[in-house]
């Protein structure tokens, strides 16, 4: 029997490479994966809190996140094709419009 | 047994979180993704899941990595070849095992609470995870579910007007 812990762990891990990933990558497209990543880690930690519990809210919570994501993924990704029709590149070094 | 196969799995699943990171191309990164959605469907179905290794599988590895992947060939990225030297590297580094560490200290020294609900294994088994899902979501989570499709809605109308020809 895996016990919780093991699972939180595991979650911790992918959270934490997820986190370097954002900081450390400059290609957008490559971050916003990492984000991907950072939000399955906790939806793994809701599902195995979930089953320690012997609740159903926690699998709600997850259905909710993915649905957030979904959402996040096609404004995302529209942002990053108008972003590179516009500077023709998608390094985060670039997006400096804003900047004064 | 099963601790073996979960020890397996996990070790996969963080070496693919780790390509993630490391490769040069997007494509790789994107690949090594879709491998980690799985195994994270693998551990779903562990934690008597099904339901929810389903829809892992078809809105994760299926519909947004698709995307992603649409997005990386319409673009036609290549690898990242200049290979400047930033401080994001070492403060990246820094700042990420510190969050491992921290996490790893509260999770060792804290232990979740053992109030236990009603839903065990033998319950998820005999009715089925679907139904129980579909009964907790359409009477106590009515109202964030509709508002999900108001959500859903906002970002179909946004992803179309970002996207049009002149922004």
């Amino acid at each position: 029997m895996v016990s919780i812990h093991e699972y939180l762990m595991l979650s911790a891990i992918l959270f934490s490479l997820g986190t370097v990933g954002v900081l450390i990558r400059r290609n957008a497209i490559v971050i916003f994966m990492c984000i991907e990543l950072m939000l399955n880690s906790v939806n793994l930690s809701f599902i195995a809190l979930s089953h320690h519990l012997g609740s159903m809210d926690g699998q709600i919570f997850v259905f909710f996140v993915m649905a957030v994501a979904a959402a996040e993924a096609a404004v995302g990704l529209a942002l990053m094709i108008t972003f590179y029709r516009n500077r023709e590149s998608i390094e985060v070094d670039d997006i400096n419009m804003l900047k004064w | 047994m099963e601790k073996l196969f979960f020890y397996l799995v996990a070790l996969v699943a963080v070496g693919s979180g780790f390509l993630v990171v490391k490769c040069r191309n997007p494509v790789n990164s994107a690949l090594a993704l879709v491998n980690t959605f799985f195994c994270l469907a693998i551990f779903y179905v562990m934690l008597h899941a099904p339901f929810m290794a389903a829809i892992q599988v078809l809105v994760y590895a299926g519909a947004i990595m698709v995307l992603i992947l649409f997005v990386i060939m319409l673009l036609n990225l290549g690898s990242e070849a200049h290979k400047r030297f930033t401080h994001s590297l070492i403060g990246g580094s820094i700042m990420g095992v510190l969050m491992l560490f921290l996490v790893f200290f509260f999770v060792n020294r804290g232990e979740p609470t053992g109030m236990r609900g009603n839903i065990t294994d033998g319950l998820v088994d005999k009715i089925g995870h679907t139904e129980l899902m579909g009964r907790t979501l359409f009477t106590e989570f009515l109202l964030p579910f509709e508002i999900t499709s108001i959500l859903l809605l906002v970002a179909i109308v946004g992803a179309v007007i970002l996207a049009k020809k002149e922004v």
